[in-house]
Order: structure tokens, then sequence, then C-alpha cells
């Protein structure tokens, strides 16, 4: 029995890495992405908690179903105009290093389907932070969508000891 | 499905090796009772016995020469020295570490491995060569296969008489019978010429036999197996149609055994463990004997065994989720009070009175689950002999830990979480603290240093406390390394405790610690977070030449604490109700200017500095609005101050959210919590944000550059 | 009607190896967590054998046997003594207090059914 469910669950497996589901945002007027299984939910912008002392793309924290989320906003993050956070907008919540964490976005666009050979890899720009947050692109619809590298854009909370 | 087994023993494991390192340490302190001595070889044994049957070689091995040892000790054939103790101890440190490699796999220092098992091994001489294996062996010696390759059918004829004496082992012929029948074709009879007649019977006395025919295709040594247990206790004699060619193959067999003993042929190989165990996977009652009581009682309550006390064994995991479906209640009570006052209801006192019982039960919910969690900090007090006795040797000292109020229980997490701090401030006073043996000497001091780590319950708090008998606190230099590192201005006037705690500065940690005993080179500050993170204090106190003391206070639990909701800048803030001396409104006249940009608050006569809460925190006020409500703190040195507030709107109970792998350490802020609204409230870290807002003196914005994280 | 085996040891490992052996070949299984719980329990559990640790806390295994063949019990119950040691000594002092046989640790399912057939000619 188990090692049949295992053969399944494999089988899925393999299929995503066949073709992956992106789900595309805008972010200060650019489109990136992320892979949908790096996604938990997506919610809607609700008033944060301040962190006091926090850097300016930590916006707070904001309570998901009891458990305290830092709340990141994307584009201070790239170096991009802050975004003005309004009920328009969204948090998306991924799990980086197993911990939920919220990313403030301008609004979600579609969800699409990428073979791997599809995603280019960035050409080279000046800003090395650019390179490190962007792990490749996609033409979709004539539009550039960027992929954002979640482990280097949000990387692991410091440890107390 | 023997992987929850082995997590049982791994489990088994902790508790044996902390029962192991109980005893061996009531044996360091001289306690050399026979009991004691058992407690540990049967710890050490039963490790053994475990690992065996999931064939973890390394470990049985150097748990049977570790328990052999304790054996030659609890015959009396070895004598518990000074040196033999020492040994022990590092081995049980070893065994621990075994253990721990078993589980979660790497591997040990080999060359450490082997100085043990030398030292070892010269307690037991030459006697305790005989390689260890695991294969059953028979009365005679080690029984084997024979190496017969044919299937065919042999016949065995067997002439068996009981001796008197198998009758009193509970051996039944007919069973053994029954066992022969499996084997192929029995036939039995029975040989009763020897029955006396009935008056000269004696009852006791054995006088039948029996006559046996199997046949079968089963080697010889499997008939030999079923009267193993009789061997000896009867007449036996087994011989067959094709003797002589057993014979040849059994001498040949044997001599292959005895040649070398270490690769006997195994007799059966393990079928692989595939068992249901449903005793694992539903929580097992079961029985634990109650714990010795306090060793002053040792004496007159040995003898008389107590009843066990009976012990349900759950998985943390429920008993988390427990905890957070109470945590979630609280808070939805606090959403339900808010939401009733929001009503506007004219006479709401049934609803209050209903409501003020919902709260008390869910409190009463909360504490008895919150006990389930609360563990006696013994075996974390244990772990830490270790920690002195490797720091001590690393740095040619001499220093010995006592232990005290090791029954005390504290939340599991907050043992758990101690155990890094408490780690740190051993080395720190086996380092720092405790002087080298001549210099002790010198100073008139017992050439021991001796550190002693008390746990006590202290209202509504934990108290933990690393006290040693060391040099203390060398001010003049902890002052002029701080006023080096620019932590304290040059002219800064001190006093003696305030130096002692600048001992917890980010950024004061000295040199010398990055060594390769503290390891990771981290300062006290990293110790203090780590308390401040369990919404704890820690302070230290000395007395020159007289020794250090650490005191860490700790909430009893993680959860929930009683806090005092205010506002601060236009956000919604806690402050532990128990740092709160008291609370006014203040008025103009009560505030006095000091200097360019200091206040005091004037209270009945006496004047406390007033620290900007808002301003602390770096937050920004919307309307300027000058703060109207001071919070009157006192800090672990005793100093006052008055923490201002814009306004303070109630007190309630809040359920503590760490923020922990949220964001790093963010000074002034102790944790978080969810209010009657659902949303996030910062709870206040008064001390720390007193240090940040000038309140005592000291400049802390370079810890606050770097606090939060990425 | 299921063979009854009384289990006495110390080692919630080792008591957690037999429940899942013995109740897999289906014996009905009952454990003590040492000697003085096993002697205690053993008049209201009956069982059809017994299987005991030596080294254990509060009466040993031999204490255990000399207990069940002593005077006041006086039971002929067949006891098989778990033990590390292969050493025949051990065996030896085991079956001098009146043990019927031994199981050697670590043991395999089919040598602990093999003993218990040997003892009770139950194979469950």
């Amino acid at each position: 029995m188990q090692s049949q469910a295992e053969a399944k669950y494999m089988d899925q497996e393999v299929k995503h890495t066949q073709q992956s589901e992106f789900v595309s945002f805008t972010v200060a007027g650019q489109a990136f992405c992320l892979k949908i299984t790096q996604i938990r939910e997506i919610r809607r912008w609700a008033p944060v908690t301040i962190l006091p002392h926090a850097p300016s793309d930590v916006l707070g924290v904001m309570n998901l179903r009891g458990a305290v989320i830092p709340i990141y906003d994307l584009a201070a993050r790239f170096g991009l105009q802050q975004t003005e956070a309004s009920e328009r907008n969204v948090v998306i919540v991924v799990a980086v290093h197993g911990k939920p964490v919220g990313l403030l976005a301008e609004s979600v666009s579609e969800i699409i389907s990428i073979n791997p050979e599809e995603i280019q890899e960035t050409p080279p720009v000046d800003s090395r932070s650019t390179m490190e947050y962007i792990q490749g692109i996609i033409s979709h619809h004539e539009t550039m969508v960027r992929i954002i590298n979640l482990d280097a854009v949000i990387s692991a909370p410091e440890q107390v000891l | 499905m023997s992987g929850s087994i082995q997590d049982t023993f791994f489990e088994e494991c902790q508790e044996l090796l902390e029962a192991m390192d109980e005893g061996l340490t009531a044996v360091e302190g001289g306690d050399h009772d026979p009991e004691v001595v058992n407690a540990v070889f049967r710890a050490v044994h039963s490790i053994k016995g475990g690992a065996g049957a999931f064939g973890l070689d390394e470990l049985v091995a150097f748990a049977h020469k570790f328990e052999t040892v304790f054996d030659e000790v609890r015959s009396n054939k070895l004598s518990l020295d000074p040196k033999l103790i020492q040994l022990l101890l590092r081995c049980s440190d070893h065994l621990s570490d075994l253990v721990a490699v078993a589980r979660d796999g790497g591997s040990t220092n080999e060359e450490h491995h082997d100085v043990l098992i030398a030292s070892l091994a010269e307690y037991l001489g030459d006697e305790e060569e005989e390689e260890l294996t695991f294969a059953p062996m028979g009365l005679g010696g080690p029984s084997v296969d024979l190496p017969l390759d044919d299937e065919s059918e042999k016949t065995y004829e067997i002439r068996f008489r009981p001796l008197k004496e198998m009758f009193g082992t509970g051996n039944e012929p007919f069973f053994l019978f029954q066992t022969l029948a499996g084997l192929g074709e029995l036939k039995v009879s029975l040989d009763e010429s020897e029955l006396p007649g009935f008056d000269a019977m004696d009852m006791a006395e054995s006088y039948l036999a029996w006559d046996l025919t199997v046949t079968t295709t089963e080697p010889r040594s499997q008939i030999e197996a079923v009267f193993e247990f009789v061997e000896g206790l009867c007449e036996l004699s087994i011989g067959s149609d094709t003797d002589e060619e057993d014979d040849a193959a059994a001498i040949a067999a044997l001599d292959a055994a005895f040649a070398s003993p270490g690769d006997a042929p195994e007799t059966e190989t393990p079928a692989p463990f595939e068992a249901p165990a449903p005793a694992v996977e539903t929580p097992v009652v079961e029985s634990k004997p109650a714990e010795k009581a306090e060793t002053s009682q040792a004496e007159t309550t040995k003898k008389e065994q107590r009843g066990p006390k009976p012990t349900l064994r759950v998985e943390l995991e429920r008993v988390d989720r427990l905890i957070n479906a109470v945590g979630e209640l609280i808070i939805n009570h606090s959403m339900l009070a808010q939401q009733i006052a929001n009503l506007n209801v004219p006479d709401m006192r049934d609803v209050e009175t209903e409501l003020e019982g919902f709260k008390n039960l869910a409190r009463d919910i909360q504490e008895g689950v919150m006990s389930i969690r609360a563990q006696p900090v013994k075996p974390l007090f244990q772990r830490m002999a270790r920690i002195v006795r490797e720091a001590s040797s690393a740095t040619g000292k001499t220093c010995k830990l006592v232990n005290e109020g090791e029954n005390t229980e504290v939340d599991k997490t907050v043992i758990e979480r101690l155990s890094d701090p408490l780690t740190h401030i051993l080395r720190n006073a086996v380092d720092h603290g405790i002087e080298k043996p001549e210099d002790r000497e010198a100073a008139g001091k017992p050439k021991h240093g001796e550190i002693r780590l008390s746990a006590s319950h202290r209202s509504g708090s934990v108290c933990i406390e690393v006290k040693d008998d060391g040099a203390g606190v060398n001010r003049p230099r902890v002052k002029q390394i701080a006023i080096e590192k620019g932590l304290i201005p040059e002219n800064a006037e001190l006093t003696d405790a305030e130096i002692d705690n600048i001992l917890f500065m980010p950024g004061f940690s000295t040199a010398k610690e990055v060594s390769n005993l503290s390891g990771r080179g981290v300062g006290m500050d990293v110790v203090k977070n780590a308390v401040t993170g369990l919404g704890g204090r820690i302070n230290v106190s000395s007395n020159p030449g007289k020794g250090s003391t650490f005191t860490i206070i700790l909430p009893l639990t993680l959860a929930v604490m009683d806090g005092m909701v205010v506002s601060v800048a236009g956000q919604t803030m806690v402050v532990p109700i128990t740092s709160i001396v008291e609370t006014m409104r203040g008025s103009d006249d009560m505030i006095n200017s000091l200097g360019a940009d200091g206040t005091l608050l004037s209270i009945r006569g006496h004047f406390v500095p007033i620290c900007d809460v808002g301003a602390a925190l770096g937050l920004a006020r919307p309307d300027d609005q000058p703060p109207g409500v001071y919070l009157l703190v006192e800090t672990e040195t005793g100093q006052r101050s008055a923490l201002a507030v814009d306004d303070i709107h109630d007190q309630r109970q809040v359920v503590i959210k760490s923020l922990d792998g949220v964001c790093g350490n963010v000074p002034g802020v102790a944790a978080a919590t969810i209010l009657g609204d659902g949303k996030i409230a910062m709870i206040m870290d008064p001390e720390s944000i007193i240090s940040a807002g000038g309140g005592a003196g000291f400049d802390l914005e370079r810890s606050m550059n770097n606090a939060v994280a990425s | 009607m299921k063979t009854k085996v009384l289990a006495i040891d110390d080692s919630r490992t080792i008591r957690n190896l037999l429940a899942a052996t013995l109740e897999e070949a289906g014996f009905e299984y009952h454990c003590a967590v040492d000697g003085r719980e096993g002697v205690t329990m053993y008049p209201d559990v009956a069982p059809d054998v017994v299987i005991t640790d030596i080294n254990m806390p509060n009466l040993d295994g031999f204490g255990v046997i000399q207990e069940l063949r002593g005077d006041e019990i006086d039971s002929k119950v067949p006891i098989l003594v778990l033990t590390t040691e292969s050493a025949p000594e051990m065996k030896a002092r085991a079956r001098d207090a009146g043990a019927t046989g031994w199981i050697t640790k670590p043991f395999d399912d089919q040598s602990l059914i093999f003993a218990l057939k040997r003892v009770t000619g139950a194979a469950a």
C-alpha cells in the first residue's frame, strides 16, 4: 500500500518538474511570479502592526490564524518605489525556511504554466541585488515576467543564539 | 514498523542516560551506596540491551565494556577511586554521544573512543578478552548449525530420561515432545520399567523415561535445541541413521566455531522485525516508579517502596495542540468581551458574570494544560555537569558543579531554550570566574572551585541562579573595555551593579571569549537576548574576590501573562504587569527638566527619569501630543524609571507569541500577542526600553541598527 | 484460548519489542515494569508463562523466580529468563533459582516463539 502511494506521489513530482505553474503578480508596475507550490495563500491587505526599529522594507507583522508573521514590501525590497498599502493590495503568504512570511504586492494577475526550457537566464545587469533576487525571466503574452528567488529575497530570520 | 519501537528506544535512552548521570554524580559526590551503583549499571545495561535489538553494534560494544567495569565495581572487585570515577564520567559522556550518533547520524571522535576503551580495558585486565557475540549458546558451549546441504529426511532415535531436578524448573516433557512433533513425524513410547511399586514411590523422584523417534528434514542441531533448557537435567542421547557423517560435519563446524569465536556462524538469521506495534502508536499507560525523595529523606524512605505513580505518556505535539487551542480560547474570550462591551446594552451584569466564569474556566484549563508541560529541571542541570567538566579540563581548572532544587518544574520549552544560555553562563563562570588552582590557593581558597546551579520558585516566577566562588567581576577592567569599545562615555559614573551589568551589553564580549572554549564567540548579550526572548530577565551581581551570581528570573508559563494594554504613538502595546510598580496620569507640574533634554518626574518628592516609549521605539507620534500617562517601573538593578505612554486601556491576560523566527531580536520588545480585535500588539520589555531611551545613561543605538534581521 | 504471557522488564524498548512480537504471534501479552510489580501482578494475570529480565530495580529476575517458586506462591509456571549474558554461569544460576529456560538478548521472533513453544507447547 505504502509503496503504491509513494509511487503515485513520485509520479506527480515528475509531472511537476516537466511543467510548472507560476502565479504572476505586479509589484511597482512590474510583473513578477512565484512557483505556485511556494505560495500558501493570498490575502487582502489589512493594516499591520509596526515592528519597532524595523528596516523600511519590513512593514510589520500580521495575525495569520493565530501565528505572527512578518510582512515585507516587495517593492522596497527590490529597490523600487514603495507600495502605497491600500485595501486593493494583496499579501502573498509564502514559506521561507519553513516559516510563513507575507509579501505585499499590488495585485495578483494570473496563473501561468511554463515548461522549464521557456525559462531564460537573467541577462546581466548592473545591480547585484537584482541579479540575486531574480532567478530567471519568462516571456508571457509579450510581457517579461520575473521569477523571484525567494530564498535570496527573504533570508533566514536571525537566530537568537 | 520497527521505526516506532526504535523511537521508543531513543526516548528511553535519554531517560537512562539521565539516570546514569544522576547516579554517577552521586557517586562523584561520595555516595557509593550499592543501590546507586546498581542503578547506573542497570541504565548502561538497558541501553546495551536495547541497542542490541537494533543492531547498533558500536553502542553495544562500548556499553558492554562500560557495564563490565561497573559490574566489577558492583561486586567489589574494583574500588571507586577518584581516577576511576573520572573515567566513568567521561565514559558516560561518550556513551551519550554514541547514542546521539546512533540516532542522528554523524560520528564520534574515534581517537577519544579508543582511548576510553583502552582505559576501561586497563581496569579489566586480560580476562575480559572474550569477544562479544550474541549468538545464542547452549549450556555446554556454542551451538552451531550443521552444514548439511541435503534436504533428505533422517530419523533420530532419542532416549530421554528426566532427572528429578528437572521438575523444579517448570520444564514439562510433554511440551518438549510437542515441539519435537512440530519438526517432523514423532513416535513416543513410555518406558515405565523403573517405576517402583506404589509403596516404594518417592514423589520427588523421577522414574519415567521415553524413547522417541523423530523423522525430519531438520538438522540435528534443531533436535538438540529442543532439549536446550533441560540439558544437564536429564539423561539424553540422540542417535541417527546418518550418525557418522553428522559427527564428522559437527566436528568440523565446532572446530570452525572455536577457532575464531568472534565470527561464529550465526545459528539463525534474525528475521526483519515486522510486527505491528500497537503499544507505541496509541498512548501507553504505564507506571513509573515514583521519583526518589529528596536526599535528606532518601535514607529513611529508601527501604520502603512507595507504590508506583501511574503516568501517561503522550506525544508532545498533542499537548501543544491543546495549548494552542486554549490560547485561542483566551483570545476568543477577549474578543467576545470586547464585542459585548461595544453593544452598549444598559444592564449587562448577568452577561458579565457569565463572561467572568468563562474567563476563570479558560484560565483553569490553561493552567492545567501548562502543568502537563512542566518538567523538573533535573535533566537540564545534569547535562550542565558535563559542560563544567569539559570547560574545567579545557582551562586546566578544577571546579565542581553543585545542583540545587533539581525538582523545580518549569515549562518544557523554557528548559529546552535555557540550555544554551546556561551552557554559556557556566562556561563563562569556569573560564572567567573561577581562578586557576594556584591563584585560589594563594587567595586562601580551596583549590577546587565551586559553582552552584540552583532553581526555585519565587512568587509566580522561576528563579535560576548560577553562583561561583571565583574572583568576581573585574570592575575596573570591565569599565575600561566598555570605554575602549565606545559602549559608555569616558566620564560615565556607574554604580557597581551597573558595571557588572555591562557584561550583557552587545559588543562587550571580550576577545578572550572567542576561544575554543566559548566556542561560537558569542557574548553575554546573546544570553540576555535568549532570556528576554523567554519573557525573563537576567542580572549579575558580584563580590570581588568572593565570586559572581547570575540570576535568571523566568515566568512560570510561557503562554500567558498579565499585561496592561497601553497606546503609544498610535500603536497598541502591552506592558507586563510584573514590571509595573504604579501608574499615574501626569500633570505639567510633575515634570522637571534636567539638562538639555533630560526630564524627571516628581513623585511624592522623589525624582524619577522619564523615558518616552514612543521615542525609544522609534515610533513617530502622529499628533505631536506629549504622552500623558506614566508607568513607574523598576529595573533589575533597583533603578526606577517612568515610562511615558499615551493612554492606558485596560489590564488583561494576554497570550504570548514569540517573535523568534519572525524577526531578529527587537530592542524594547519582548514578544507579541494577539488582542481581542485579532490585531497583533507588541509586548514591551521595559528594561531594554529604559536602556534604549537613555534612562540608565547607556546608548544602545548600535544594537538597534543591526537588530532586525535581513 | 490464547496463551498468556507475563513479561517483566524495566526497559520500555524491550517491552515494546516483546509486545509487538507476541501479539503478532497471537499470544495474550501482559507486562510489568519491574520484578516487584511482576510478582504482584502474577496472581491476577495467572499467566501460562513468565518472561523476566534479570537486572531490574525493585526485585531482580532471580528474586522474581525465588518468589514465584517460593512457598507463598509455589508456582510451577514456566519462567524464561531474558539475558544478554550468553555465559553458561548465568544460565546455570537462573536454572538453580528455578528458571525453566532462557532467551538471549537480542532475540528475534523465531527464537522467542521457539523458546515459548518448548516450555508451554504453544506456538500462540
